[in-house]
């Protein structure tokens, strides 16, 4: 489903202090599977993650989402892409605040200019799956910290996404709330969709669900 | 396109939540914005509008005014030279006028003396009243010529010897009315006093808050002027084109005299309303250049929750041009309704206020400021400057920073909230 063919991420280049991410990385994800990417701090795995969900560009290398080439797209097919296909929960919720837990949510499909109405009862219906419904109305500087977790799951899914992209998702979590996400992961999982995680958690990489786990070091895939 | 419209309300309802979010800094713009915009239009608005009441004022002024000068000053005009000038081709009537200033130490204030009619036998004339002095042959502007008014009006009061009509500012500074008394120092040191007989119309005040009208035997008893002279003489001329040919034969025949044609005083008006208005937007320009230095500090230092919440946007799958339309979107209404809201505060202000904030610098000067209600006029052409020096700036001193805020990595902006 998605492939990278010797994918270079080097920052700075040119530069005294030029750092080299990702060194010939191959990859191929597939499909309806969970894949954890693990390794150490700097290890590469949050720029692979940024490449695999079109937010940045590789240096060299190519990436492939599904047939289609996307290395070379401009910005706007990619943030097209990107909005339609992937959905990315943080390792920090990142929910702005000031506003509601359901403004929150309906935020990511705002440029696509859905009827109002439909996106609103689509997010509540998202809030009410993560039983959060009733905060809906809340401002998310009062949520908890399980509870702004969840809101950005549910923001990640509004746009119906195939792909989840997650970012060291239980960074932030105890115990407890990091076995429910892993539980909302399997819900994923089997309704079809394809989730990308990063983490050093064993409670992530050695959950019975994930399919696969790819091992970083210094930029590089260990075998 | 309903998506499109669905995506604008969106990004519009984004936006005003975002201003909201901040309030104490975007009504504190919002009042400063707000504050530059109705001393701006409050000026503008009040010079172009006095100009106006002026020019329609002076309309029924005379055409032209021949005064003596001698060694450069004004002198007292022979009654001899009344028949001189009606001599000349294209004259179509001349009369004498007596006037003068007297100054009240009492109020400190400076007044105008005028006779409003003579009964010169030397004009031609039966006799002329003030209310005559209208010219109904203008020329140039069709609105100004159908809408002249009157320099002065009279209403009921009868001038008679030992009487005066006084103008409102006069009333107002002395409070003084119909039936009162008011003493005057003469010439010779002697105390005359004359009985106020009405005041004049507060339609003119502009240029009659200052006047008193008196007959011309208390004018000569009073400044102790013989009645072979007069102040000046104001000449009519058959064809108003001819006003300048008129008044260089004027000043052919009579070498001590200086015709003053009524364009002339038009342009002295002109002149001191425009460096008056001109002084007060240099003053302000002061606030202005403060305000945009404020505006590009505010604009170009985004806050890190600034930042942190463009992240977020072009992380979740906000493209840059809608970051840039929704920020484009909240400048346009900061500047939009400070816009507005300066523009109809100015306008009340001006117009329904008498201008209560700068009537010290615009208008009148001593102590006897005229107290008269603008015909609101608004110039379009000066609004769209406005306009243009105001939210323009603002709006593109907003859009370059965030654009450069905008175009930054959704990868960086996900390192940037994440780790």
């Amino acid at each position: 489903m998605i492939e990278l063919v010797k994918v270079k991420k080097v920052f700075n280049a040119g530069n005294p202090s030029e750092f080299s991410a990702l060194n010939s990385v191959n990859l191929f994800l597939e499909e309806n599977q969970v894949t954890v990417l693990k390794g150490p701090s700097g290890s590469g795995k949050t720029t692979l993650l940024s490449i695999v969900g079109c937010m940045s560009r590789p240096t060299a290398g190519r990436v492939k989402l599904r047939v289609l080439e996307i290395t070379s797209l401009p910005e706007r097919f990619l943030t097209d892409i990107r909005r339609k296909t992937f959905g990315f929960i943080f390792q920090q919720p990142n929910l702005i605040k000031g506003i509601s837990v359901l403004d929150n949510v309906m935020l990511p499909a705002y440029p696509l200019g859905e009827k109002r109405s439909h996106l609103k009862s689509k997010a509540m219906k998202g809030l009410a799956e993560l039983n959060i419904a009733n905060k809906a109305a809340s401002k998310v500087e009062w949520l908890s910290g399980g509870e702004a977790q969840r809101a950005s799951i549910v923001r990640a899914l509004i746009n119906d996404p195939h792909i989840i992209i997650a970012d060291e998702p239980t960074a932030h979590l105890d115990t407890k709330l990091s076995y429910r996400f892993m539980e909302i992961i399997e819900k994923f999982k089997a309704e079809g969709k394809t989730v990308i995680i990063t983490s050093h958690d064993p409670l992530v990489y050695e959950s019975s669900m994930v399919d696969k786990v790819v091992n970083l070091r210094d930029g590089q895939i260990e075998d | 396109m309903i998506n499109w419209i669905e995506k604008q309300r969106y990004i519009i309802d984004f936006t005003i939540s975002s201003l909201l979010r901040r309030k104490v800094k975007n009504f504190g713009l919002l009042a400063l914005y707000t504050l530059i915009v109705f001393m701006l239009a409050s000026t503008m608005f009040f010079t172009y509008s006095i100009k106006k009441e002026a020019a329609l004022i002076l309309k029924g002024a005379p055409e032209i005014v021949v005064q003596k000068i001698v060694a450069g000053q004004h002198d007292l005009l022979p009654v001899s030279y009344i028949d001189t000038i009606k001599k000349i081709r294209g004259v179509a009537a001349v009369e004498s006028r007596l006037w003068g200033y007297y100054y009240d130490s009492l109020v400190s204030a400076n007044y105008t003396l005028l006779t409003p009619f003579t009964d010169d036998d030397s004009t031609d004339n039966t006799q002329s009243s003030a209310k005559k002095t209208v010219v109904e042959s203008g020329s140039g502007n069709q609105q100004l010529d159908d809408t002249s008014k009157p320099l002065f009006e009279l209403g009921d009061a009868v001038l008679e010897p030992g009487t005066l009509i006084i103008g409102n500012g006069i009333a107002r500074l002395r409070n003084i009315g119909k039936g009162d008394y008011m003493p005057f120092r003469a010439f010779d040191g002697n105390v005359m006093n004359f009985n106020i007989a009405g005041t004049l119309s507060s339609q003119s005040e502009l240029v009659s808050s200052d006047l008193m009208l008196i007959t011309e035997e208390g004018f000569r008893k009073l400044f102790g002027i013989d009645k072979n002279y007069v102040t000046d003489v104001t000449v009519a001329v058959s064809n108003p084109s001819e006003v300048e040919m008129a008044a260089s034969k004027i000043r052919k025949r009579l070498s001590e005299a200086r015709p003053i044609a009524r364009d002339e005083i038009l342009r002295t008006y002109d002149s001191i309303f425009n460096w008056r208005g001109g002084m007060m937007i240099v003053i302000f320009s002061a606030a202005v250049l403060a305000f945009v230095i404020f505006a590009w500090d505010k604009a170009s230092g985004l806050s890190a929750g600034e930042k942190r919440e463009i992240g977020i946007l072009k992380a979740v799958g906000w493209e840059t041009s809608d970051v840039i339309q929704m920020k484009f979107w909240e400048g346009a209404k900061v500047s939009l309704t400070a816009f507005f809201t300066g523009v109809i505060l100015a306008y009340v202000h001006v117009f329904f206020t008498g201008s209560i904030v700068f009537e010290p610098a615009l208008k009148g000067w001593s102590n006897l400021y005229p107290n008269f209600k603008l015909t609101p006029f608004v110039n379009l052409e000066q609004l769209t400057t406005l306009f243009f020096l105001t939210v323009v700036p603002y709006t593109v001193a907003t859009i370059i920073p965030i654009w450069r805020a905008a175009t930054i990595d959704p990868d960086s902006a996900m390192r940037f909230t994440g780790e």
